[in-house]
């Protein structure tokens, strides 16, 4: 049976890991490779890198970035962050990432997820979709959470997977950075409407909101970073207790 | 020398890496002459059937992967293509082993296939020595060879299907050995050690 996976996110910025909160105050927290080293070395199944570089030299950061962790890393990783071009995605994935994640330029150009589907399979295509509660309707959100859409949540991650994503990163962004656990409701929802794995985002605080989403909302894998980043739950511990919770993962 | 066959957009690095922990006498190529000097040829792949498919006719592989008598190791689509037929774009594959690709019903269960599943050995394998049953390892398909003949393991998604085949000179892996850890780096050995 498939196990459900766990996955830190690392947040980068000019090739190199940063912590903070809403990319406010960042620290420096070391090199992408030895981060990802120990969350592999941890029992990490998958990783995410989000670049959250803004200089013209953030295309050539990037490819070094998934060269470097494409060396030493045994395990698959997403790399997302203002990717919207074919080209880009071609570049990425020839450089050792498996798979790139989507976000503002299949809004503003939808296409581009059939076309690089088509390209690359849509195993390499996730589909990261931010939404949030606006007047009782979940709305889609762009450029890292900074601008509402016309685009409602449920009907926007039903398309994205008619027009090829393999997969969906859904960020509740009500939740995010709450420790509150992530949105069962919307997962709940969402997982019955889609046939293809999505992974839950936003809000994860402690290991019950990892059970909750796997038990409740029968996600396929949960995103999570602060609590990760700052050792706060270690992933062995995490996994160790959903195995003991009748949760199929990989120890 | 090992030839990685570089024929579409994709993981080719990566198994690259991976191979390059075990023996760095590898080559990443597209050309027949290299082929033919190699030792052994991994054949890997992500990506779809059809363009594949086309895409070693183009580079004039098609042949020589079918009758070449060296050991050779399809990774993912690698794998699916060594099949008779592919559904995916419904193209005929290389016919190095028996059965035709088939695509997961995604109405009874969640495609592509994604993630850590464990192996059930059913077969002696060369490929496989030094793995047990239940040993987990990172799978990304659609599609799926159904069991036959030669399957050495089988993994379930609703359906059991191909985890590994194995016919003499001939392997494939349905899961990424490149990306699944220690146990991953143990077949790639395993294949190159031969």
């Amino acid at each position: 049976m498939l196990c459900k996976r766990i996955i830190p996110c690392l947040d980068v910025k000019d090739g190199r890991v940063v912590k903070g909160t809403n990319f406010i105050n960042l620290v420096d927290a070391g090199s992408p490779v030895e981060l990802a080293a120990r969350y592999s070395n941890e029992g990490a199944d998958e990783l995410v890198f989000l670049d959250i570089t803004a200089s013209a030299e953030k295309r050539k950061t990037l490819v070094n970035l998934v060269k470097d962790v494409a060396r030493e890393i045994r395990i698959p990783f997403t790399v997302g962050g203002g990717i919207s071009e074919l080209k880009d995605i071609e570049v990425l994935l020839k450089s050792g990432a498996d798979k790139v994640s989507l976000n503002t330029s299949i809004v503003k150009n939808p296409e581009l997820i059939t076309q690089a589907s088509k390209q690359f399979g849509c195993q390499a295509v996730v589909a990261a979709i931010d939404v949030k509660l606006v007047e009782n309707t979940y709305k889609i959100f762009i450029k890292g959470g900074s601008e509402e859409t016309e685009l409602e949540g449920f009907s926007w991650c039903e398309n994205v997977t008619n027009l090829g994503a393999g997969e969906i990163l859904l960020t509740s962004m009500d939740r995010d950075g709450t420790k509150f656990g992530y949105d069962i409701e919307f997962l709940k929802e969402l997982t019955s409407l889609v046939t293809v794995p999505v992974i839950a985002s936003g809000g994860a605080g402690k290991k019950e909101d990892f059970l909750d989403a796997f038990q409740k909302a029968d996600v396929d894998a949960c995103l999570a970073a602060s609590l990760f980043h700052f050792n706060i739950l270690p992933i062995k511990e995490l996994k160790e207790y959903l195995n003991n919770n009748g949760i199929n993962v990989r120890l | 020398m090992i030839a990685i066959i570089d024929y579409v957009a994709g993981n080719v690095a990566s198994v690259a890496n991976a191979v390059n922990t075990i023996n760095t006498d590898y080559k990443i190529t597209c050309n027949e002459i290299d082929l033919l000097n190699a030792s052994k040829i991994i054949f890997p792949g992500v990506g779809e059937a059809s363009s594949a498919m086309k895409k070693l006719h183009k580079l004039n592989l098609y042949s020589m992967l079918r009758i070449c008598k060296k050991p050779l190791l399809g990774i993912c689509l690698g794998m699916q293509l060594m099949a008779e037929y592919s559904k995916e774009g419904k193209v005929m594959g290389l016919g190095l082993f028996r059965g035709s690709t088939e695509m997961f019903d995604n109405t009874v269960t969640k495609v592509p296939h994604m993630g850590w599943n464990s192996i059930d050995i059913k077969k002696e394998s060369k490929l496989l020595d030094g793995i047990k049953s239940g040993e987990k390892f990172y799978f990304a398909n659609s599609y799926y060879l159904p069991l036959n003949d030669c399957t050495t393991s089988v993994t379930n998604h609703q359906i059991d299907f191909s985890a590994s085949i194995e016919n003499g000179n001939l392997f494939g892996v349905q899961f990424h050995p490149e990306k699944s850890g220690e146990a991953g780096l143990k077949i790639l050995k395993n294949f190159i050690e031969l």
